[in-house]
C-alpha cells in the first residue's frame, strides 16, 4: 500500500468544532429517545452547544456545528433526506441566520436566553414554512401555530439558561465580558 | 451540585425578559386570532330557497327581502345578524334574537325567507332551537 502524499493536518479549530458537534449529536440521539406529545415539539437541547459555541467561538463555528450535527444526527437516526431531515435543516438554517443578528445586541441587554427563543422562533417560522409549501399544503399547519409559539418560548428559555449556565461555568459568557474574541485557549 | 433558583435568575438579563415577554405575546394572539372557531364571517339571506344576499359581517346593514307575506326586514351588525321584523304570525325567527354563531339559522317559514352565519372554522353544521 502506498502512503499517501497529502497529509491532512486537522488544525486545533478543526478539533474544537468536531468536539462541540459530537456533543450536539449525542444530545440530538438521547433527544430521540424522549416521547414526544407532537410532531415538532421537542426541546433542541443540541441547540445548547450552537448557542455555547456562538458566545465562545463565534458564528461561523455555530454554522459549523449545527450543521453537522443535522447531517450526522440524521444519518444515526436514519432520518436523512427524509421529510424530517428536511425540517431540521431548514430550522437549522433559520435560526443560525437570526444568530448572527442576534449575537450583535448589546450583550449587556440581550444574553444567551435571548438568542435562544429568537433562534427558536426562527427553527418553528421556516420548519412551518416548509412543512405548509411542501409536506401539508393546507393552512391546516397553522392551526398548530400557538402550541409551536409556546414550546419555543418554554424550550428558548430553558436551553438559553443552561447555555447562559455552561458560559458562566466555562468563563466566556458573563455579561461584559469580551466572549468569543478571544486567542484559542485549551477547552 | 445545587444551584439555586435566584441564581438562575441572575443568568437573564432585562432584554432576555423582553424577548420571552414578547414571545409569549405572540403566542396569546397566534391562539386568539387562530383559534377563533365559531365565529362568523357572512350572513346568507335566502328568500323561496334562492340566495338573495350574502353580506359580510363588517359593517352595520340592513337588508329588505320581499317574501309571499310581505317584506322581511334583516338587521346585520359587526359580528352578528338578527330578523328584527317579519310579517308571519309567530314571529319565531324575529323572537330568536341576535344570532351570533357560525352555523346558526334564523328561519321565517311562513314568509319563506331564512338567515344562516357562515364562517370559516364554524363549530356547527347548523343549529337548531
Amino acid at each position: 500500500m502506498t502512503h499517501s502524499t497529502i497529509e491532512l493536518l486537522p488544525s486545533p479549530k478543526d478539533r474544537r468544532i468536531a468536539r462541540h458537534a459530537a456533543a450536539a449529536i449525542v444530545l440530538t440521539v438521547a433527544e430521540a429517545a424522549i416521547p414526544l406529545p407532537l410532531p415538532g415539539v421537542k426541546p433542541g437541547l443540541a441547540n445548547i452547544v450552537t448557542l455555547i459555541v456562538l458566545a465562545r467561538w463565534g458564528w461561523r463555528e455555530a454554522v459549523w456545528v449545527a450543521l453537522l450535527r443535522v447531517f450526522a444526527g440524521s444519518l444515526l437516526l436514519g432520518q436523512f433526506l427524509a421529510p424530517g431531515f428536511f425540517l431540521s435543516l431548514s430550522g437549522a438554517l433559520a435560526s443560525l441566520v437570526v444568530l448572527g443578528l442576534a449575537m450583535h445586541l448589546p450583550r449587556h441587554w440581550f444574553g444567551p436566553v435571548s438568542h435562544s427563543i429568537l433562534a427558536a422562533f426562527a427553527h418553528i417560522g421556516a420548519q412551518l414554512v416548509v412543512a405548509r409549501l411542501w409536506l401539508v399544503p393546507h393552512d391546516g399547519v397553522f392551526y398548530l401555530v400557538p402550541v409551536f409559539a409556546l414550546a419555543a418560548v418554554v424550550f428558548g428559555l430553558v436551553n438559553g439558561l443552561v447555555a447562559a449556565r455552561l458560559l458562566e461555568e466555562l468563563g466566556g459568557g458573563t455579561p461584559g465580558d469580551d466572549k468569543g474574541k478571544e486567542a484559542v485557549r485549551p477547552a | 451540585m445545587s444551584f439555586p433558583l435566584a441564581a438562575w435568575r441572575a443568568l437573564l438579563r432585562p432584554g432576555d425578559v423582553l424577548i420571552a415577554a414578547a414571545g409569549l405575546a405572540v403566542c396569546v394572539h397566534a391562539a386568539a386570532v387562530l383559534w377563533q372557531g365559531g365565529r362568523p364571517e357572512t350572513a346568507v339571506v335566502r328568500a323561496g330557497g334562492k340566495v338573495v344576499a350574502e353580506v359580510a359581517l363588517s359593517a352595520p346593514r340592513v337588508v329588505e327581502v320581499a317574501g309571499p307575506l310581505g317584506t322581511t326586514r334583516i338587521e346585520i351588525q359587526p359580528g352578528r345578524a338578527r330578523v328584527a321584523a317579519d310579517p308571519g304570525p309567530r314571529q319565531y325567527c324575529v323572537r330568536q334574537g341576535w344570532l351570533t354563531q357560525a352555523g346558526a339559522v334564523a328561519i321565517c317559514a311562513p314568509n319563506e325567507v331564512s338567515l344562516s352565519l357562515t364562517g370559516r372554522g364554524a363549530d356547527y353544521d347548523s343549529l337548531n332551537y
